[in-house]
């Protein structure tokens, strides 16, 4: 027989965690019913692929969704070769000291906060780029996707550490009895069992700079356009909604950020529920 | 020898990535310092008005940082206050009491919260705040309740998952001696579990302040204003560290505003490596899943 109080503590524990998980659904269930009357008169997925035109009546997101893509995609391209070397330069290159040392770094590094990017970003990288490419005002994909790529790296590189970390021990262990060197080691052990750990890196960090909000909004110079270069500006979907939200409640203009938010959120569903399905069949594998 | 190439190949190609990322870190920081480090003194936080009538609210500072430091503080305190209790018993409840098809639901849902850009959330509370308008008060609109309960959303995940994991860590037999001694399931968890797991909890806390502190994506969309003085009730809008940085960073007017920015963010760097380290030293060895902040 329970005590009263045992089941009061029970039920409140419960009560709590059903109201904090019902967070993640009633964003969503705001997110479309508000975006609704626009999603109901343009459809969708016209929405989607539709220029943006407010003078003409519409209010495709395409050019956001590919300016997200652009600005994340080439962030990637940045981050992934730093994070790759300075795993490996953690995981068995370095010595010992530096590698700790280096971790450490790193782990601060994931808590400088993104504003102070943007804002040294603005300052720093801008007139260089404006100097280096002589087009434009210096605020573009280029300039975004360098700093949200150095933005990145560290959460990145965390990662990959992780997945080197669990490698079984006497996998290594076997390899050092053969005579492997460290980098032997890495290359030939270490970085094939890691695959499926790092896949889910990426796919985090990918994550991570599709919502960011901060860097684009300061570096991305915020045109709605389908940028037709690396050093044209471009708007992402985050800063859409951050640069629209002044406008009147009602209008069309202000209901479109709401099917920025569904897409947003369902992209952050579908990378959730992709790297839990790659954890759990790695970890079923072992 | 095309193997030996690669080995080769591979050494220096991790110490160029390891110099790149710290050369670009460092210019980051070296570039804030180099230039901001003159604004560093008392008057970059309280203008011409002495501190001490500043802190005891005898006397407005216009020129200062002061009102946003003050309204960062208050909206951290408040939005960590509405995290704490829920976050901790969820984690309890995920840790302690659920089965495991309720506890796979409920994981899916954290884990979809804890990667919600901040911006979903903050439009969330945007929108929330409109609808309470509309329906209930014309007093309600983006105000610091709002932005505390949204950024509270943002930071439960932190809270449930530090706890959960804090409580999950602890070993069996710890976890059955009280139980065998004839303590019910709820003063095990309070006085035997909880107190083990104090700095498990601790430190995802400290980080949630951190992330509080941090975020502008949230805040921009539910009341933080470039000018409003300190905040005066529940119901006004604000300043913030980070969004006076973001505000300096397009808007500023002269030399002087732009030194301030620097100032400001200098400061609220600082505020946040210090919550880092502190979080580090209480327990080392956390996941960085806690620390995946997209």
């Amino acid at each position: 027989m329970k005590k009263i109080g045992e089941l009061v503590a029970e039920r409140t524990f419960l009560l709590s965690a059903l109201a904090s998980s019902s967070i993640t659904v009633a964003i969503l269930a705001f997110m479309v019913f508000m975006g609704l009357p626009l999603m109901k008169q343009a459809g969708f997925y016209q929405l989607l692929v539709k220029p943006w035109a407010p003078y003409q009546g519409s209010f495709g997101i395409y050019p956001m969704i590919v300016g997200t893509g652009c600005i994340s995609f080439l962030s990637l391209v940045v981050a992934f070769p730093l994070s790759l070397g300075c795993s490996f330069l953690i995981a068995t290159i370095a010595p010992k000291p530096v590698s700790k040392g280096l971790r450490r770094l790193i782990e601060l590094m994931t808590g400088i906060p993104t504003v102070i990017y943007g804002f040294v970003g603005i300052f720093l990288l801008v007139p260089y780029i404006r100097e280096l490419f002589r087009s434009g005002s210096g605020l573009c994909v280029l300039t975004a996707a360098l700093v949200l790529g150095i933005m990145i790296t560290p959460t990145m590189t965390l990662f990959f550490c992780d997945s080197f970390d669990r490698i079984p021990r006497s996998y290594l262990t076997a390899a050092e009895a053969l005579g492997a060197s460290r980098t032997q080691k890495l290359l030939y052990v270490i970085l094939p069992c890691a695959k499926k750990g790092m896949l889910n890196g990426v796919i985090l960090a990918l994550g991570r700079a599709v919502g960011d909000t901060l860097v684009a909004l300061m570096l991305a110079g915020n045109s709605v356009r389908v940028p037709g270069s690396v050093l044209e500006p471009a708007r992402t979907l985050t800063a859409h909604i951050a640069l629209v939200i002044a406008a009147d409640y009602e209008s069309p203009e202000f209901r479109s950020i709401f099917a920025c938010g569904v897409v947003l959120y369902l992209f952050t569903m579908m990378v959730t529920f992709l790297v839990r399905y790659l954890s759990f069949a790695e970890g079923r594998r072992d | 020898m095309k193997t030996r190439i690669l080995e080769n190949f591979t050494v220096v190609f991790a110490w160029l990535a390891g110099l790149v990322l710290l050369s670009g870190v460092s210019l980051l920081l070296g570039y804030l310092f180099f230039k901001g480090h003159a604004s560093l003194n008392l008057s970059l936080i309280f203008g011409d008005t002495p501190p001490l009538q500043a802190l005891l609210l005898k006397q407005r500072v216009f020129e200062g940082l002061f009102p946003a430091v003050a309204g960062t503080f208050v909206l951290v305190v408040l939005s960590i206050a509405w995290a704490i209790p829920f976050g901790i018993a969820t984690g309890i409840y995920l840790a302690e009491y659920a089965g495991p098809r309720v506890k796979r639901v409920l994981d899916a849902l954290f884990d979809v919260l804890s990667g919600m850009p901040s911006i979903v959330i903050g439009l969330f509370g945007f929108s929330f705040a409109v609808f309470l308008h509309k329906h209930y008060s014309d007093r309600i609109g983006p105000c610091l309740l709002i932005s505390s309960i949204a950024l509270s959303f943002l930071v439960l995940p932190y809270i449930i998952r530090t706890t959960q994991a804090a409580l999950e860590g602890i070993p069996l037999n710890i976890r059955l001696t009280a139980l065998a001694l004839g303590a019910t399931r709820l003063q095990n968890i309070f006085l035997v579990l909880i107190p083990r797991s104090v700095s498990g909890i601790m430190s995802g806390i400290i980080l949630a302040i951190g992330r509080c502190a941090e975020d502008t994506a949230v805040i921009m969309l539910t009341g933080a204003v470039a000018s409003a003085g300190l905040p005066r009730s529940l119901f006004s809008q604000y300043e913030a560290l980070p969004f006076f940085i973001y505000y300096i960073s397009s808007q500023y007017a002269d030399s002087e505003e732009l030194m301030q920015g620097y100032g400001a963010s200098i400061v609220l760097l600082f505020l946040c490596a210090l919550l880092f380290v502190t979080a580090y030293g209480i327990r080392k060895g956390l996941s960085h899943f806690v620390f995946y902040r997209p």
